[in-house]
Parts: C-alpha cells; sequence; structure tokens
C-alpha cells in the first residue's frame, strides 16, 4: 500500500492509473451487456449517437458502447495471458541462463538472439494466416506470449549474473543452499520488480499486435476486440460512408490505454531505479 | 555473418511453420473452389491436387522439398499468385514494394533526423520550458502505435477537414508519368501516411537521444571544453550531437522491423499501393503463395537494411575510423 501511495504522487503514474481504472470500469460493464455481443442485426444499423445508443450503432447492427465493452475486455485478457506466459518462459530463461552460465547460456542467449532479430511481424502473420479461425482469445495469447520473451530474459539474465558475482551468493553457497533454495529464495526477490516493470511494457505490446493482426484480419473475426472492432469498420468503409463514430470508439480508447499502460511503465521502473527514486524523494521534498 | 544466419533461420520458419501447421492448403485451396459451387469429378479434383502440390512445392520428402524451396528461392520464383491467377508473384511484388520502399526509407530518414536534432535540442537545454513541453509531447505519442495514428490523422485531416484525399496512391484516372500534375498529386496522396509515420518516429528518436545526449553532457571533455570556452553551438553540434549519434544508428536497426511492421498497416488504412494493401487483399482471398512471398521477402528486407546499418558503422566511429 504504502508503495501506491508513493507511486501516485507521481502526475504519470496517477493518468495511467486512473484511465486504467475507467478502462477496467467499462470492461467489467460488459458482464452487464443486455445482449449476446457476437450476434448481429440487433438494432437499427448506423444510427449516430444518441440517448439510446450513447455511441451510435455501427453497420452491424451492433451498440457500439457495449461491443467496445467487451472489445476492451478480451483485448486486457489477451494481453494478460501473452504478458504471463512471457514472463514465465523469461524468467525461467534468464534465470537458467544467468546462473549456469557456460555452454547453457550462451545456447539460450542464442535463441533469445534470433527472436530478438527476426522480423517478427511477418512470421506472425504467416502463422496466424494459416491457422485463422481456429485462434481463440487463449491461443492468441499463447502465441504471442511465445514471441514477447527475448528481451526481458536478457534483462533478467544480466541481473542474476550481477548477483551471482555478490557476497551473499558465495556465503548461501558454502552454508550449503541448493541451488534451487538459492535462486529462488534468494534471487527472486531481486528479479520480481524487473518483472513487474516488463509485464506492463508487455501487455501494450501484445495488444499493439493483437490489433495488428486483427486488421489484418488473421485473428478470429467474431469475438469482440480492440482489433476487430477496426477491421470490421475498415472492412465496411466506415469512413468513406462517415460513420465516424464506429472509427473513433474504439481509436480513442486504444489510445489511451497505449499512453496510460506507457505512462504506468515508465513512472514504475523510474520508481523501482534507485538513483531516480531519491531525485524523485528530492522534488517532493522541496 | 548474422545477415545471412537471419535470413536463413527466418526462411527456414517460413518453410517450417505451414509444414508443422494442421491445415492442409492444397486442401484449404480445393474447398473454396469446391465452395462456389462447380461441381468437379473426383479425377479432376486428383488431377488438380497433383497442380496445386506442385505449384506449392509440397512434392516429395520433406528434405526435397526444403531443397526446392531453396532452389527456388534463389531463382526468385514464389509461384503465380492465385487472386490474379497467372501473375506470379514476385511481379505483383516488385510492382508494389517500391511505394513501399519510397514510403518507409523517406519516413524513417527524415524522422531520424528531425528527431535528432530535436533529441539533441532537448537534451542540450534541458532545463528551459519549451524543452519539457516537448518531451512531455514525446511521451505522450510515443507509445501509439502507427496504424492508430494514422487513423486520427485520417479523421482529422481526411474526414473532418478535407484537407488531405483519404486513400491510394494517386488519383483515380491519372497515370503515371513525370508531370507536375502527377507529382503533386503524389505528395499530396503519400503526405499523411508519411506525416503519421513520421511523428511516431520523431518521437521515438526524440526521446533516446535526450537520454543518450544528456548523459554525454555529463562526461569530461564536454565540462572540459566548456571551462575551455567553446561556443555552445559548437558545443552542441560537434560534441554532444556527434558523440551521441552512435547508439541512435544501432537503434535505427533495432528498430527496423518495428517500423516496417507499422509501415504495412499503415498502408492498408490509407489504402497506399504498397506491400500492405498487397499482404491485405492475400490474406482475404487465401493466397498462399503471396502470403509466403511477401513474407520472405520482408525478412530479406529488413535483414538487409540491417546490414547495411552495420556496414555504415565505421562510417560514424571516429574510433573505428581513426584506428
Amino acid at each position: 500500500m504504502n508503495v501506491l501511495r508513493d507511486l501516485l504522487r507521481d502526475g504519470k503514474f496517477r493518468f495511467g492509473f486512473i484511465v486504467i481504472c475507467i478502462l477496467l470500469f467499462l470492461a467489467f460493464l460488459s458482464f452487464f451487456c443486455p445482449y449476446d455481443p457476437t450476434r448481429w442485426n440487433i438494432f437499427p444499423r448506423d444510427l449516430p449517437p444518441s440517448f439510446q445508443h450513447i455511441l451510435g450503432t455501427n453497420s452491424k447492427g451492433q451498440d457500439v458502447f457495449w461491443e467496445a465493452t467487451f472489445a476492451i475486455r478480451n483485448s486486457l485478457i489477451i494481453s494478460v495471458i501473452a504478458a504471463l506466459f512471457s514472463r514465465i518462459i523469461a524468467i525461467i530463461v534468464g534465470l537458467v541462463a544467468g546462473y549456469l552460465g557456460g555452454r547453457v547460456d550462451r545456447f539460450l542467449m542464442f535463441l533469445s538472439d534470433s527472436f530478438l532479430i527476426l522480423p517478427l511481424l511477418p512470421i506472425l502473420i504467416l502463422i496466424s494466416s494459416l491457422i485463422k479461425g481456429h485462434l481463440s482469445l487463449f491461443s492468441l495469447g499463447i502465441l504471442l506470449g511465445i514471441f514477447g520473451w527475448p528481451w526481458d530474459a536478457r534483462l533478467i539474465r544480466a541481473q542474476v549474473l550481477s548477483l551471482r558475482e555478490r557476497e551473499f551468493t558465495y556465503t548461501s553457497i558454502l552454508s550449503g543452499y541448493s541451488t534451487l533454495n538459492l535462486v529462488i529464495k534468494e534471487y527472486f526477490p531481486f528479479v520480481l520488480p524487473l518483472v513487474f516493470s516488463t509485464v506492463i511494457n508487455n501487455m501494450g505490446w501484445s495488444i499493439g499486435l493483437e490489433v495488428t493482426l486483427s486488421i489484418l484480419g488473421l485473428s478470429n473475426l467474431a469475438i469482440p476486440t480492440l482489433g476487430t472492432t477496426l477491421h470490421w469498420a475498415i472492412n465496411y468503409q466506415a469512413m468513406l460512408l462517415g460513420i465516424w463514430w464506429w472509427l473513433l470508439t474504439p481509436i480513442v480508447i486504444s489510445v489511451f490505454l497505449f499512453i496510460s499502460l506507457y505512462l504506468l511503465s515508465v513512472s514504475i521502473s523510474e520508481y523501482s531505479d534507485p538513483r531516480t527514486r531519491i531525485q524523485r524523494i528530492g522534488i517532493a521534498k522541496e | 555473418m548474422s545477415y545471412f544466419l537471419v535470413i536463413f533461420v527466418g526462411l527456414t520458419i517460413v518453410f517450417i511453420v505451414p509444414r508443422l501447421s494442421p491445415i492442409d492448403p492444397v486442401q484449404q485451396m480445393i474447398n473454396t473452389i469446391t465452395m462456389m459451387g462447380t461441381y468437379m469429378d473426383p479425377e479432376a479434383i486428383e488431377k488438380l491436387t497433383e497442380t496445386l502440390k506442385d505449384l506449392y512445392g509440397l512434392r516429395g520428402s520433406l528434405w526435397q522439398q526444403y531443397l526446392t524451396f531453396w532452389g527456388r528461392f534463389l531463382r526468385g520464383d514464389f509461384g503465380p499468385s492465385f487472386f490474379r491467377f497467372p501473375v506470379p508473384v514476385i511481379k505483383l511484388i516488385g510492382d508494389s514494394l517500391p511505394w513501399t520502399i519510397g514510403l518507409l526509407s523517406i519516413s524513417t530518414f527524415l524522422s531520424w533526423l528531425i528527431g535528432n536534432i530535436l533529441g539533441g535540442l532537448c537534451g542540450f537545454f534541458y532545463q528551459k520550458r519549451w524543452a519539457r513541453a516537448l518531451e512531455n509531447i514525446a511521451m505522450v505519442i510515443r507509445p501509439i502505435p502507427y496504424y492508430i495514428f494514422a487513423f486520427i490523422l485520417l479523421l482529422v485531416f481526411g474526414y473532418f477537414l478535407k484537407l488531405f484525399p483519404i486513400a491510394g496512391g494517386f488519383g483515380i484516372g491519372s497515370t503515371p508519368s513525370f508531370s507536375l500534375r502527377f507529382i503533386t498529386e503524389l505528395i499530396r496522396h503519400a503526405f499523411l501516411p508519411l506525416l503519421s509515420m513520421m511523428t511516431l518516429g520523431i518521437a521515438v528518436t526524440l526521446q533516446s537521444m535526450r537520454l543518450i545526449v544528456q548523459n554525454v553532457l555529463r562526461e569530461d571533455f564536454i565540462v572540459f571544453a566548456k571551462a575551455g570556452g567553446v561556443r555552445n553551438r559548437t558545443l552542441l553540434f560537434k560534441y554532444a550531437i556527434r558523440n551521441a549519434m552512435l547508439p541512435q544508428i544501432t537503434g535505427l536497426a533495432l528498430s527496423m522491423g518495428q517500423i516496417f511492421g507499422g509501415a504495412l498497416i499503415t498502408e492498408i488504412v490509407f489504402s497506399y499501393p504498397g506491400m500492405g494493401t498487397l499482404l491485405y487483399n492475400a490474406i482475404n482471398t487465401g493466397d498462399y503463395n503471396l502470403i509466403m512471398g511477401i513474407t520472405a521477402i520482408s525478412i530479406i528486407g529488413i535483414a538487409t537494411f540491417i546490414l547495411i546499418i552495420d556496414l555504415l558503422y565505421p562510417l560514424f566511429d571516429p574510433r573505428i575510423r581513426y584506428r
């Protein structure tokens, strides 16, 4: 709680936090949606915003507002799955490579290097165009997770490398700690803040990729997400027909989502970096 | 070295992924044809399967297929496209590649240049109010993906203000030529896509440049130069920015993949006649060969770009040059 209070002093964190809370609230609203979001032609088409339909209706005969609540929820679910999954890989690879070193380290780093250099998007496009239509929220999250780990694994490895050289490592080895115990009990607490600040980054990244793939029409288009909403709006030429509310809603939402996630991650990593934290405390005291 | 490795690994993935996937592209193609309602007797289907297998390069053992794949690739042959049937894939890509390269190179270069200069200024005058304002703007713009920004520009300038055309690479009915009218049209159509890609590029470069310049400023040689009475302008351009350039060049190479992906989607948003739009059509029509071709070409493109940056590196690094 103390951490949260400290963080909330930062303007960036406050903005991001509030926006995320609003978006989470909207996502939560989707549980009270009066109709099934995947059904078409429930309302008259292309109605501009009014009291009955706060954000109008689209060419599929759906209410844009309710569609948006589902979109937020599903996009967040995908990003959380992707972030968790890639975090697990990153932690394991980073810890193993950093601690064992030697040949294992070289192999794992070669692997993460090739993941880093490889142009990701074309390969993702190829994969998802082949399993198009079979991608559920979960499998899309996993797919994005598979590609999201290399950079963060490097960060964790670097941290472990520096930890390995410190005094307490030798002390614990000499006093008979097993490797597993050492890694989990002693190293993990140091690695954890790193994991937290990368989680948010990774969430933003995977939402971005989800939108990209959906605009290309490569995910399951029946499930409303931020990406699929945009896909349908492009597909129905919403711009040419002048149905701006259909296009503007997902855009505004995603802009706020991306900005707030980014500000949160910047703010948290500044907080966990001791140098900037001292600076900030100094500013707060003035 | 890493250049060939990237291409090798990338293309091997391009080769393996479709073969691991549970869906048979040949069967899929036949399904699409039979779904359209045309009746075919089993013999014709058999024949079609064989032809398709040949076209997709799916004949023989896996190893043979792999060799055929490389053989074809080295000859620049990706088979015919299906959505415009007899036209070979390589021809379609060749037609749209210049558009993408034009858009990408101009926007990358300009945004890198402007971003570095602005970032340098911001880092140098970090106490000034305008520098902080610029930083904050960059911070807000940075996380927005290219295509989302493209949508915003499209809505504002194309739809509400009607200043720029909202789609296409040039006006309907005009033919490509070197006349003044055509060139202005070209610029008018490219303006919004360029702007959307550049703004974000500038924000990203600005931020990292500012950080680097601030770090450089703390180093001894700057302090000495200042004490020795070197003028501010010289200090900024000759000392600070020059020394901060190097990491920025590396950053450019690393961000290329991302810029490329962003450009594809930006093209789709503006219906710009480049690789992105081609890819969009290929995916919508299930054109397997075309998707493979575009994927392979983009991997080579990005790898080549990284190679060029690597080769140019000594030009910018005085330590390498003066050795």
